[in-house]
């Protein structure tokens, strides 16, 4: 297990040295970031002794040594655009992706597992068609069209919901939240159920999978045959052993709805930090991207190995193989 | 461990060398693919429709009742035209026209072409990068392989959007941006292309490595032929089968990114739109409602992409002889 960890740490360093010799490149190299900083009439002079200053004549393994050790410590220098520090406007837009995000995360997993449950149980029950046919619609829809439609629908036609923004937040320290409110909690109904659908549908449909996979097993069998309720060889039996993988794809999607958010945020004019990734892409906002590519590989790396983790704690049989593997090592 | 890592089934492949064409025709309309095909009729519904798309897409300016893109066409007055069945429809806009009084069907026919074109070339672009990949990986071996799925392991941990989005950003910073609206494809089609190379190098690296060890190859060998001419000429198309499944599914995801982007506004520009771009300047009117602007070409969309889904899915099945 320790030999496991360690090969997994290092694979992560690896990946976020080469997300971050990708982010130091693009910093450096896309443009000139002196061009950025000042204005037309700067003198020749001035920008040298400007590019002096900032280091950006030393050598480059140093350069890239100051860019990683300043990230390391939250600095993504300062925005082209907005002339304002990067870590400070990720700061303000940060609660609104991750409450967003886990709303969705949270939705998708309450919905999609008891469906899943439902349609592997019931295989050929009219309701289990009806959850796949629009499952499939799910998966084909972009989630952009979804937002529209939904906006179309509920703010447009009806009225009932706010189409935009994130209604009234109340400041908890330096953390904002829209779940104290109840115009906050209105505001997050369309954009958290657009975020989720796509993978509620996933994970519903990989319980289902797994459900029939497991309910074919011979322990199942056997604990039928044991006179056991239905109840506990279908909750007891049966859904645990699908978890495995719905943790690892759960997990893993929980990344993909950080990202995703770019999307739904732009749609309901979220104010949190895929908007301000969209905006830095329109506008060749650097030091931005960089940023906001580095946290979010940082998240996914840091996931990855949460994930690999639980396995360990969900699936006993990977704690007795890698056992018996030291033993014998 | 290569073995384990092939995970989709290989087709078996009926020997096609040397047979004439008209004889791959008749094996083909006999042959069961052709078969399940024939009797599955939501694939029969799913191929008419998105032949149909395809068509129209290719013969936009014979099909489409107007030239959305010639200026002197245009009318202000004929902007904002609802669709005919409502009470101002114009018989001449059959589902209405849009905010520069562009005619609706026929933008989102010339939306689907350039949809259907930048996804078409983008996938094109990752099969030969994939494919190209997966074949020195799996037939190199060694370091070169090693790094080769290194990096496709670090791309496949990010989702494609992501890839895309950044890839487009980095484009758009390298050219000037009184450019920008002139390499607006090329830049979407190589970040959407480069996004997807990953599937198609595992699938080919792990079919690869199995074909390498077949005494066909080494005999190739042992007659003295070029190692790159091995690869090309007599494993590749040994290799090509699941491609094609892989492609069918990743056009649909192709036209979604592009659809995606454009929407987000880094990608086809609004003189001549694409599906995404349609709907991006429809949502702008949703809300003074105009709903059509936005719901028709999102509903093409969706349609396109639902079709060429279920197509790529019956594919799959029909081309795993497992299933049969």
């Amino acid at each position: 297990m320790a030999a496991f960890i360690v090969r997994r740490l290092i694979q992560s360093v690896f990946v976020m040295f080469f997300v971050a010799l990708v982010a130091f490149s693009l910093f450096r190299y896309v443009g000139d970031p002196i061009n950025q900083m000042v204005g037309v009439e700067t003198s020749l002079k001035e920008r040298d002794a400007l590019r002096e200053r900032l280091g950006l004549n030393d050598p480059m393994p140093e350069q890239f040594w100051r860019f990683i050790s300043s990230a390391a410590v939250g600095d993504f220098g300062i925005s082209y655009q907005h002339k304002r520090p990067v870590s400070e406007m990720i700061a303000l837009r940060l609660p609104a992706t991750l409450e967003l995000s886990l709303i969705s995360a949270i939705l998708s997993l309450a919905i999609g597992v008891p469906m899943g449950v439902y349609t592997g149980l019931h295989r050929d029950g009219l309701l289990s068609k009806v959850f796949m046919t629009v499952s499939l619609v799910g998966i084909s829809l972009p989630t952009f069209l979804i937002g529209i439609l939904m906006i179309y629908l509920f703010a447009v036609k009806m009225t009932i919901l706010p189409s935009f923004g994130r209604g009234e937040v109340i400041q908890l320290g330096w953390w904002s939240t829209g779940l104290l409110t109840t115009s906050g909690l209105k505001a997050l109904i369309m954009p958290s159920i657009t975020l989720g659908l796509f993978q509620l549908t996933l994970i519903m449909r990989l319980v289902r999978s797994e459900m029939l996979e497991v309910l074919r097993t011979d322990y199942i069998k056997f604990a039928r045959a044991r006179g056991l309720s239905n109840r506990a060889v279908h909750f007891g039996h049966a859904l645990k052993n699908t978890m495995v993988p719905v943790i690892t794809i759960t997990g893993l999607q929980l990344g993909s709805i950080i990202a995703f958010a770019i999307i739904t945020e732009t749609v309901f004019q979220w104010p949190g930090m895929g908007k301000l990734f969209i905006l830095a892409i329109e506008n060749v906002d650097i030091p931005i991207m960089a940023a906001y590519l580095l946290m979010i590989a940082l998240f996914f790396v840091i996931i990855n190995l949460v994930v690999d983790l639980l396995y360990y704690a969900v699936d006993p049989r990977l704690r007795i193989e890698s056992g018996t593997a030291h033993g014998h090592g | 461990m290569a073995m384990a890592e092939q995970t989709t089934p290989k087709p078996v492949q009926a020997p096609k060398g040397g047979a004439a064409a008209g004889g791959a025709m008749a094996r083909f309309f006999d042959g069961d693919v052709w078969h399940s095909f024939k009797n599955s009729p939501i694939t029969v519904v799913a191929a008419v429709v998105t032949v149909t798309i395809f068509l129209a897409a290719l013969f936009a300016p014979i099909v489409s009742p107007h030239d959305p893109y010639d200026l002197m066409l245009l009318d202000v007055m004929d902007s904002f035209m609802p669709p005919v069945w409502e009470a101002d429809g114009d018989p001449r806009f059959l589902i209405g026209t849009d905010d520069q009084g562009r005619d609706m069907l026929s933008t989102i026919i010339y939306g689907s072409r350039a949809s259907l074109f930048i996804g078409f070339a983008s996938v094109l672009l990752s099969i030969v990068l994939g494919v190209g990949l997966g074949l020195v990986s799996g037939f190199r071996g060694g370091m070169v392989d090693a790094f080769i799925m290194r990096v496709a392991e670090i791309q496949l941990s990010f989702p494609t959007i992501l890839i895309a989005l950044l890839i487009n950003g980095v484009l758009r910073g390298v050219f000037p941006v009184e450019q920008q609206a002139d390499v607006a494809y090329a830049v979407l089609i190589l970040s959407i292309g480069v996004s997807g190379w990953v599937q198609y190098a595992r699938t080919v690296r792990g079919s690869t490595m199995v074909e390498r060890s077949k005494e066909y190859v080494q005999a190739a060998h042992v007659i003295g032929i070029h190692p790159t001419l091995i690869a090309l000429r007599h494993i590749l198309p040994n290799v090509m089968g699941p491609v094609l499944v892989i492609a069918t599914i990743h056009l649909a995801v192709a036209v979604i990114s592009e659809a995606t982007l454009s929407f987000l506004g880094v990608g086809v520009p609004p003189t001549e739109p694409s599906l995404g771009t349609l709907i991006r300047i429809g949502n702008d009117f949703l809300f003074s409602g105009e709903w059509w602007i936005a719901i028709f070409p999102g509903a093409a969309l969706a349609i396109l992409v639902l079709a060429v889904n279920l197509l790529g899915d019956w594919l799959r099945d029909a081309l795993n002889p497992k299933l049969r």
